[in-house]
């Protein structure tokens, strides 16, 4: 589904002396299929912003469509509890949403809600299970019993279970170590290209952006500051600090490289391994025929 | 000789009978005026380590000293005097109203007459960067604004030691730089001890010495330097390596000699040009 804002103004407590402009006349389209990361520091809007994908919260002005769902201010959304079947929002450390008594159960939990049968929502489970990385033995545990890092998997496989068209992200990796933010990633990245959805990330990752996203959005005080390709965006080193964001790793080694040598490194998504190869062939060429 | 500040004998800790052990026989010490960095993977037990060095958990084997005392249900009072924790989350450790209530709340508790609580909140506050929110309410602060206010308030009961147990790992890129450039500085003025608990590889660069747990044990001891150097070791156990490691492992399989020890960009950038101007 095509998400689609346009000149969309949210504030909080309007009209009144703690009125806070949240968004402010944010335009963007998003194209079906795409993965996105939206990107900013605290406060810059990127939360707002995927409370209206959902019709959490509505626009004060302007208006949001997601596929043919329309949000408005002043519109009675009759069709909301459609529009939260077809956008699967992941919050920001879901396993604290855990409750029920059993893995499986907490699973059930969304799509019983949404009016699924039991048998379908049992042949859901068998199917989600392995495509978040758990195995069919935990479905009788207590959630509470398991690892932190196995209740972010069944809170996440409970938000598939519904079968979203677009799944939101918020910081789908804090507080995870190494191994297990690239296991996450990893497993978000297989699911958007296996279930074909549009993927929206939150994130603080310029790495994560960088490896994951075809389209990036930049946040800063309620507005869209930069949008584009990641091979664009990312490699604005002075744009980006002037928002206190970093550019990756890779290419602010590649900067510090092209300013010592007084060479251009242009940055194309490159490996660390290619990147290898292009300095051997700046310098180390000439090494070998010594 | 160095004065020892904490030593783990053969500690082992789990948190009920039948349950694994959540540290086995781990052994190590940390001296006066020394930082360290300890990391490893979720569940390797580094968080446990904390929380037995100020009592907050006992071992059930071995011995934990610190001043050369054992930590026990009679010294935790005095032993927590001498170290001071920084959790996770920054909204889980402001009690105060204001930033300067906030300070003043762990003098509060000690009986800190109040012309000295007064001196200590100004000169904690400028150790941070702070001092200009004295009176600013803890909503308004950024996380990494939080954080640095907590270190204040530890600061302030002059501990010998502070332990950082993951306290950048909710905070965004900005805020973690304030932190490590606030805990860099702590290093540098203050007579007090650091130890850093993470599993970002990056924040272990500014420690003198880094020890790695594994599965409940110190699986090594090291430099940073000598910690980097060891890539495929660390990705065995879960733990990602830097950038700058990554790199110079890819650029000496080209036969490019790189010493692989690089800590940051500037080091690798040098040793590059020294090859590329020795032709």
């Amino acid at each position: 589904m095509d998400i689609t804002f346009e000149h969309v103004s949210y504030i909080y407590q309007e009209n009144s002396p703690f009125a806070h402009k949240a968004l402010d006349d944010l335009s963007f389209h998003i194209p079906s299929g795409s993965f996105v990361a939206v990107i900013g520091h605290t406060g810059s809007g990127k939360s707002t912003l995927i409370q209206h994908l959902n019709g959490l919260v509505r626009p004060t002005h302007g208006k949001v469509s997601i596929g043919d769902f329309q949000l408005a201010k002043g519109m009675k959304p009759k069709n909301i509890k459609e529009l939260r079947s077809k956008v699967g929002i992941v919050f920001q450390y879901p396993e604290h949403q855990l409750f029920e008594e059993t893995v499986a159960k907490d699973i059930a939990f969304g799509p019983a809600n949404f009016g699924v049968s039991e048998r379908e929502i049992q042949r859901r489970i068998k199917e989600i299970i392995p495509m978040v990385g758990l195995s069919e033995e935990l479905l009788t545990r207590s959630p509470f019993d398991l690892s932190g890092g196995q209740m972010r998997r069944v809170a996440i496989a409970g938000v598939l279970a519904v079968k979203p068209e677009i799944l939101v992200l918020d910081e789908p990796t804090a507080g995870l170590d190494p191994r297990g933010q690239k296991d996450i990633m990893d497993m978000f990245y297989t699911l958007h290209q296996k279930q074909h959805l549009t993927t929206v990330m939150v994130t603080h990752s310029m790495e994560d952006a960088a490896k994951y996203a075809d389209h990036i959005l930049i946040m800063n005080k309620g507005k869209k500051y930069m949008e584009g390709a990641p091979k664009d965006i990312l490699i604005q080193e002075e744009a980006l600090n002037a928002v206190h964001l970093d550019v990756p790793e890779i290419i602010a080694f590649m900067h510090h490289f092209e300013k010592k040598f007084g060479v251009e490194l242009p940055f194309e998504n490159q490996t660390p391994k290619q990147l290898a190869k292009q300095i051997q062939q700046l310098i180390g060429g000439r090494l070998r025929n010594e | 000789m160095q004065e020892k500040l904490i030593e783990f004998r053969n500690v082992s800790f789990r948190y009920a009978d039948e349950q694994p052990w959540v540290l086995k026989n781990c052994s190590f010490t940390i001296n006066q005026n020394e930082s360290v960095a300890i990391i490893g993977h979720n569940g390797s037990g580094k968080s446990t380590i904390a929380k037995l060095m100020n009592g907050l958990l006992f071992a059930q084997e071995g011995e934990i000293l610190i001043n050369g005392k054992a930590v026990n249900e009679q010294t935790i009072w005095d032993i927590r005097k001498a170290v001071g924790m920084v959790f996770q989350n920054p909204d889980n450790q402001f009690v105060g109203t204001t930033v300067q209530d906030d300070v003043a709340f762990g003098m509060e508790n000690r009986g800190i007459p109040r012309e000295v609580m007064i001196k200590r909140i100004d000169r904690t506050l400028q150790a941070v960067g702070m001092q200009d929110y004295r009176l600013t309410e803890p909503h308004r602060l950024s996380g990494g604004q939080k954080q640095r206010v907590a270190i204040a308030g530890v600061l302030a009961v002059s501990p010998q030691v502070i332990i950082l147990d993951e306290a950048t790992a909710m905070l965004d890129p900005k805020g973690r730089q304030e932190i490590m450039k606030t805990v860099s500085e702590l290093q540098e003025k203050q007579n007090i001890s650091l130890i850093t608990i993470t599993h970002d590889l990056r924040e272990v660069v500014q420690a003198q010495r880094v020890i790695v747990m594994n599965q409940g044990g110190k699986w090594m001891e090291a430099t940073p330097r000598e910690i980097f150097a060891k890539k495929a070791d660390l990705r065995q156990i879960g733990l990602d390596v830097p950038f700058v490691a990554i790199l110079a492992d890819e650029l000496k399989q080209l036969d490019i000699p790189v010493s692989g020890k690089e800590l940051n960009h500037e080091e690798l950038l040098e040793e590059l040009w020294t090859l590329h101007s020795s032709m």
